[in-house]
């Protein structure tokens, strides 16, 4: 050998939650240097987001109406929260990629902490959510989206996004570790976000929906948070809303959390 | 005193109705190499994978350095490296960063997998790449730097699932010689290979598994001296002489031939000797069928193989072999 002498037999080190976190800024710091160094990753999951802006403020925007406000200022917060979805799908293709290249076998074999892979990569993927949701802010601003709150509030509006973002990056990493497929994870992936997305006040007021749907679209977790954060960023009333999302956010987050991390340790066994 | 390392009491795995592993008894002594033999599906990535943790075992007791897979997992991972058959590195990542972070996930001191990550590389003649991303290695780079992830920390037991397969012959022997380096430090290693000549080289015992059972089990003398005797071979110049020869030689009263009609050979195990050959050789002359080659040689663990499993070891082993290695693009 090269001088380091015998092999070692080691006693696992008794997993902590210093040596947990650890290793989840490993795996994070793998996956942020794997996002710094495929930027073009970076725009295309930007681009998604930018393109529904344009539809909804120039194709769709002139012929809906929306109660007491401009369309670009009801539609923009909602923007907002499709480009961090968006940005969690790239959780689950990313995760299929990892299982198909047998990268998260040699990740199981290793000592380190089981929540490590997932943890480390939802919070990698949240800056590659957080950029998106930066460019959307700038390319609504120049598209006539105005604030009309204080800086406190809309940056609670932005916290409020990137919360539900995170919540939602679980879920997609369930898909992803479920699917084993990036290609299948990417479809699966589309199909809680357009449920999401179009069954809500997200484009259109629900009013304007059939009765049976209204339930659903005003209640649903992404709908409240877009109420909420309309008030925070457009002035209203928060308080109802906001605690509505946070609830939905901390439920999505626990329950997809503890499947993903069941689906990780059984996988394959 | 040395013990035993890896010790396997009839494990058992199956996959729905698929039984992979029916009942593997195994054993492995500190410091030394266990040749793990089998065609493909036999259920040798199984067993692998059950020894590091990745599955479950359905029935039987695995135990790898002292660590039951099961109940003590955790320790159990800390002493073992993994290199597996499809080169398990990050490919947006350089070398030395991804070497040291399996150094970080096995909870090694900065200093200590700083340290031993430059090590690693510059015996794995990666130094100089060290610092570029794995996309531009070679596909004999990234064997040699997934082998040297497996050996970040130490570990006390090494499993390389077909450690060589697709390597070009000076990279396998590079890996080789390491392998041989590590074993003389005390690092006990399961090997699975398609290669004969691999395991006759390396490994001290070797077990045949085939359909999920272990067939035959020893040494490479051993399982040779099994066969007895040795083989007659011979090598027709006319393809369409194939079906007579083996006529001939079967007719010679030691078994029937085994055809490889690619090669245009003919191979027949027996106890016969020189007078045999003589005798074979008179018949070919008298038959007037062209020969380019008789002969008579020791048994080869590819003939044992074949006498084991009614199958070569893998049929296109020797096809896959690359030409010349692809070298890094940058």
């Amino acid at each position: 050998m090269t001088g380091t002498g015998a092999p070692a037999i080691r006693h696992a080190v008794r997993m902590t939650p210093r040596l947990a976190l650890s290793d989840t800024a490993g795996v994070a710091k793998r996956n942020l240097l794997r996002i710094w160094r495929t930027p073009q990753m970076l725009i295309i999951s930007a681009i998604q987001p930018a393109l529904l802006l344009v539809l909804f403020r120039y194709v769709l925007g002139g012929a809906i109406e929306v109660p007491g406000g401009k369309y670009v200022d009801y539609v923009v917060p909602a923007v907002f929260l499709e480009a961090v979805l968006i940005g969690g799908m790239t959780t689950s293709i990313g995760l299929a990629q990892d299982l198909k290249s047998g990268i998260i076998d040699r990740f199981r074999s290793l000592p380190m902490a089981r929540s490590a892979v997932l943890a480390g990569r939802t919070l990698a993927d949240l800056s590659r959510s957080i950029t998106s949701l930066a460019i959307m802010v700038g390319l609504g601003l120049a598209v006539g989206f105005r604030f009309n709150n204080n800086l406190v509030a809309i940056a609670a509006g932005l916290a409020l996004v990137v919360v539900f973002g995170y919540a939602f990056s679980w879920l997609y990493a369930a898909i992803g570790l479920a699917t084993k497929d990036p290609e299948t994870a990417q479809v699966a992936g589309i199909l809680p976000f357009f449920v999401l997305m179009f069954a809500s006040n997200a484009i259109v007021p629900v009013s304007d929906m059939p009765g049976w749907l209204q339930g659903f679209a005003r209640n649903q977790p992404l709908s409240v948070t877009v109420s909420a954060v309309r008030a925070l960023m457009e002035g209203g009333p928060v308080a109802h809303w906001a605690w509505q999302s946070l609830a939905w956010s901390a439920s999505i987050l626990l329950v997809f959390f503890a499947l993903a991390l069941h689906i990780y340790r059984t996988s394959a066994s | 005193m040395p013990g035993s390392m890896i010790e396997v009491e009839g494990v058992g795995k199956r996959f729905g109705s698929t039984v992979a592993l029916a009942g593997v008894d195994l054993s492995a002594e500190q410091g030394k190499v266990l040749g793990l033999l089998g065609p493909n599906g036999a259920g040798k990535t199984t067993l692998v994978r059950i020894l590091t943790t990745l599955l479950k075992p359905d029935a039987g007791t695995a135990r790898v350095a002292g660590y039951d897979v099961v109940a003590d997992a955790g320790s159990l991972r800390s002493s073992i490296g993994l290199a597996g058959q499809y080169a398990a590195v990050d490919e947006l990542l350089t070398g030395r960063e991804n070497l040291e972070l399996v150094g970080l996930w096995y909870h090694l001191r900065r200093v200590e997998y700083r340290r031993r990550a430059g090590e690693l590389l510059e015996r794995f003649a990666l130094t100089d790449a060290a610092d570029r991303l794995v996309k531009g290695y070679s596909g004999g780079m990234r064997r040699r730097l997934d082998v040297a992830a497996s050996l970040v920390a130490n570990p006390g037991v090494l499993f390389l699932d077909e450690p060589t397969t697709g390597l070009d012959p000076r990279t396998r022997n590079d890996l080789w010689l390491f392998i041989e380096e590590l074993v003389a430090s005390g690092t006990t290693v399961l090997l699975t290979t398609q290669y004969m000549e691999e395991a006759e080289r390396l490994a001290n015992q070797i077990v045949v598994i085939d359909a999920g059972k272990v067939i035959a089990r020893g040494t490479a003398l051993e399982l040779k001296d099994r066969m007895g005797g040795a083989v007659l071979e011979a090598r027709v110049r006319d393809p369409k002489d194939m079906a007579r020869a083996a006529e001939l030689l079967g007719a010679l009263g030691e078994g029937q031939p085994r055809a490889n009609p690619d090669q245009q050979t003919l191979s027949l195990a027996t106890k016969g000797g020189t007078s045999l050959l003589i005798e074979a050789g008179r018949r070919f002359e008298q038959e007037c069928i062209t020969l380019d080659d008789l002969g008579i040689r020791r048994p080869s663990l590819d003939d044992v193989f074949l006498a084991l499993t009614g199958a070569p070891p893998n049929d296109h082993a020797i096809s896959q072999l690359p030409a010349e290695p692809v070298e890094a693009q940058r």
